[in-house]
Formats: structure tokens, C-alpha cells, sequence
């Protein structure tokens, strides 16, 4: 069953819609008891990085996070969250990757947000896409992107510049675009999560 | 590659498809959320409703329709129609619709723009704007077209963008029911000057005035109603011939 950590940074009712969808049970994180009722743990995450960590950090829940021991899903924003730094805001992040969060702007002549279906190229085997055929498309909204880093990187996607769209490390993952709202290759990623 | 969208618009009233549907397999062509499912198989990348209810009364039927398309379509949407203020937006938001358009509201109140993006984000937030030409100049119009106002079209596009719209859907209303293709002279020209993705509508009468808009004006997206609705263009062919023509489609 998944636990989605509820700290109140963007609506998750496209999250829980789509776990509905392909039948994942799913209840919410509001204290740190809560995480004892869960096998997996889903960060969501819409609009602001630096806001969503003062609220993350808000719920007195970060000690928790870092020292979970189950697969974790970082999403967008949570994807963000799991990075040491963020342009947005110039906050310091969770830093379970050591990687940073930058902004496209000034960096890319396309524009920004990069917004719409892109497609990834699948990296170091990341079991989060079994089943799924390298190259699928994902639908991004996004102002800022992530590092790609070689041994951590999941899956690679180009917009002027390559960055990374997914990537893994231990327990913890993280996406940047939104597997919720990406048709079906979106719905088997997330079973693929929930099956780990 | 980023691929361009192509978004079938849906009308709905009382909670009801307008435009007639002649999908064979389609078993209610008036339910929206069927109709938007349909859509989302056959390969559209986005889906845009217009509520023409949009009245307070109403308000409950289209919140029901956000939320049902939300629990049952696997790609994002939009919502149009009747939102004057932040919070109506918010309800959408949080019953599930992935972003709002907004259109005479802006313009009689500018400032919505400001908000609307701060309190949720400028991806939230797509300006539709309704442009005519009079006179050799392209207009601001309200209500469908009907009403022309003072404000030239480019203008408003660059201010929406500077107050933080997200994206502009651009419907040309002298192309809009023509069939005979996008107004891509002016959608170059805006696309040129803004750095926000465009959304071409207005015109679409064959699969090549998609090719043409992609082609010549560069746009991020292409919409459309009758064509799809009438079963006039399929997403699965109109997907194959942009491909064909060198356009990075999903």
C-alpha cells in the first residue's frame, strides 16, 4: 500500500486518480506514525521547490524521510526535494542526491516552462521502467531541471540540453515528469513502483 | 524531442458534449467523459472543455464533469468557461483539472493573471484570446467574437505572458469555422514574439493545415473541435501524416 506524504504543496487528486486507476491501495502521511502503515512512500510535489521544502520541513517529517528504509518516489517537485540545492528560491534540498536543481532559463534558447509529452531514454536499467519501450514519451511542466549524474541517473531527456528525467539511488527515486497524467506508459511506471 | 500536442476542445453544456460525435464504438456521443476517454485511446495528447454553461448555478455540474474526467483520463486537460475569480480556480484545482483558461475575465481584470499564477503556477494558467482583424489590425474580442474591443491582439498576447500566463490559446475568429486552415501569419508573428508555448485554434478544416501550422508558424500545439468530433480527422492518421512530414508527434 502507498503512502503519500501530504504536506499540502500541489492537489494530488491526479496522483490518487491514477493509483485508483491501475487498483494500488493508497492512504495519506500525515504524522510520522503514519509511515509504519505503508510498504512505499510517494512525495508529490507542484509549483514552488523552495516553498514545498519550508513546507516539507514545516510537517517535522525530514529526519523520517532520509531514514526510510522503503522504496521512496519522488515526484516533480518531490523529485526536486531529493536534490542537495534549488535555484528556485536558492534552498537547500534533502540531499540524497548529490546533485542540483537548475533553472532553464538563461541556460536554453527553447522556451520555458518546458511544457508536454518529451520522450526519455531509459539509463542503468532502472527497473522504475520495465515494460515500458525506451523512448516512451512522459508529459513535463517544469521551469527547473536536474543534473543528470551517471550513476544515479534513471533516464535521460533532452530539451536543448539533457537532463535528468528520472533517477534512483538505493530505496529513493524520483521522476520529473508526471507518470499520473503520462496515458499508459504513466500507469505502468507507477505499478512498476508499487511493486518494488 | 519535445512533441507537438495536438487537443481536441470539447463544448459542453449542463454537463453535456454539444457538438454531435460519430465515433462507431462510442456509446453515449453527448457524455464528455467518455467522449474525452475515447480521445485520450485514440492518441490526443491534451484535452480542452469549454463549459458554455458557466453560470453560478452550473457551477456544480462542471465541477462533477472535472472530477469525473480526472478519475477516468489518463492525460492532462483544461477547463474553460466561468472563471472570474480565484476561486473558482481552485475548486477546478483541486477537483483535478490541470490547468484553466481564462479569457474575457483577463482582459476586464488583468490583475487575475498576477494572481491566478502566484497562487498556483503560470503552468496552471492558459490566456485564451479571441482575435478578429478590422481595419488591417487584429482586435481583442469578447463573448465568441461578438464584441470587438480597443486592445490590439499582439499586445495583450505580450502583456498576458508579463503577468504570467503559462500559455496562450490564440483563436483567430475570421479562420475559427472557415475549415480553411490556421491563421499562420499571425500565429508566427506572436510566436515570434513570446516565450511561452502557443496553442494554434481556429481554421482546421484537413490534416494538412496541421502540418501547415506546425510548419510554418512553429506553434507548440494545434486545436481543434468539428474535425474530431464529426470523425472528419482521426488522431491516429493526423499523428501519421505529421510524422511523415518530418513533425515529432507522440
Amino acid at each position: 500500500m502507498i503512502g503519500i506524504v501530504n504536506y499540502g504543496a500541489g492537489n494530488i487528486f491526479s496522483l490518487t486518480a491514477a493509483l485508483d486507476r491501475i487498483q494500488v491501495e493508497h492512504g495519506m502521511i500525515n504524522t510520522q506514525e503514519d509511515f509504519e502503515k505503508y510498504s512505499h512512500i510517494i512525495i508529490p510535489g507542484v509549483g514552488h521547490a523552495g516553498a514545498a521544502m519550508k513546507k516539507l520541513q514545516d510537517t517535522g517529517l525530514v529526519d523520517t524521510i532520509l531514514a526510510l528504509q522503503k522504496p521512496v518516489l519522488g515526484i516533480c517537485v518531490g523529485m526536486q526535494l531529493m536534490t542537495s540545492f534549488s535555484e528556485e528560491g536558492n534552498a537547500d534540498m534533502l540531499n540524497i542526491f548529490p546533485v542540483k536543481t537548475l533553472h532553464f532559463d538563461k541556460r536554453i534558447g527553447a522556451k520555458v516552462p518546458h511544457m508536454g509529452w518529451n520522450s526519455v531514454r531509459e539509463e542503468n536499467n532502472s527497473p522504475l521502467f520495465t515494460d515500458i519501450p525506451d523512448n516512451s514519451y512522459f508529459y513535463f511542466v517544469h521551469s527547473y531541471f536536474i543534473e543528470r549524474e551517471e550513476s544515479t541517473v534513471a533516464a535521460t531527456c533532452s530539451y536543448d540540453l539533457d537532463f535528468a528525467a528520472a533517477f534512483q539511488k538505493n530505496n529513493f527515486y524520483g521522476v520529473q515528469f508526471h507518470p499520473e497524467k503520462s496515458g499508459k506508459f504513466g500507469e505502468q511506471l507507477l505499478l512498476n513502483f508499487s511493486k518494488f | 524531442m519535445l512533441a507537438k500536442r495536438i487537443i481536441p476542445c470539447l463544448d459542453v453544456k449542463d454537463g453535456r458534449t454539444v457538438k454531435g460525435v460519430n465515433f462507431v464504438d462510442l456509446r453515449d456521443a453527448g457524455d464528455p467523459v467518455e467522449l474525452a476517454w475515447q480521445y485520450s485511446e485514440q492518441g490526443a495528447d491534451e484535452l480542452v472543455f469549454l463549459d458554455i454553461t458557466a453560470t453560478h448555478e452550473k457551477r456544480k455540474t462542471t465541477i462533477d464533469l472535472v472530477k469525473a474526467v480526472a478519475r477516468q483520463v489518463n492525460i492532462p486537460f483544461t477547463i474553460g468557461g466561468g472563471i472570474n475569480e480565484m476561486r473558482d480556480a481552485e475548486i477546478l484545482l483541486n477537483s483535478g483539472a490541470d490547468k484553466i483558461s481564462i479569457n474575457s475575465a483577463a482582459v476586464r481584470n488583468p490583475q487575475l493573471i498576477d494572481d491566478l499564477a502566484k497562487a498556483f503556477g503560470t503552468q496552471f494558467v492558459v490566456v485564451a484570446v479571441d482575435t478578429r482583424l478590422v481595419d488591417g489590425k487584429n482586435y481583442v474580442h469578447l463573448r465568441g467574437g461578438r464584441d470587438k474591443t480597443d486592445i490590439e491582439t499582439e499586445n495583450w498576447i505580450k502583456e498576458a505572458e508579463s503577468r504570467g500566463a503559462g500559455e496562450i490559446l490564440l483563436t483567430s475568429m475570421d479562420h475559427d469555422g472557415t475549415k480553411n486552415g490556421f491563421d499562420n501569419g499571425l500565429l508566427k508573428k506572436i510566436n515570434d514574439t513570446i516565450n511561452i508555448p502557443l496553442i494554434a485554434s481556429g481554421g482546421a478544416g484537413n490534416q494538412q493545415h496541421f502540418v501547415d501550422t506546425f510548419q510554418q508558424a512553429n506553434v507548440d500545439a494545434a486545436l481543434a473541435a468539428s474535425v474530431f468530433h464529426y470523425g472528419e480527422i482521426l488522431i491516429p492518421d493526423l499523428k501519421e501524416t505529421l510524422r511523415k512530414n518530418g513533425i515529432v508527434v507522440r
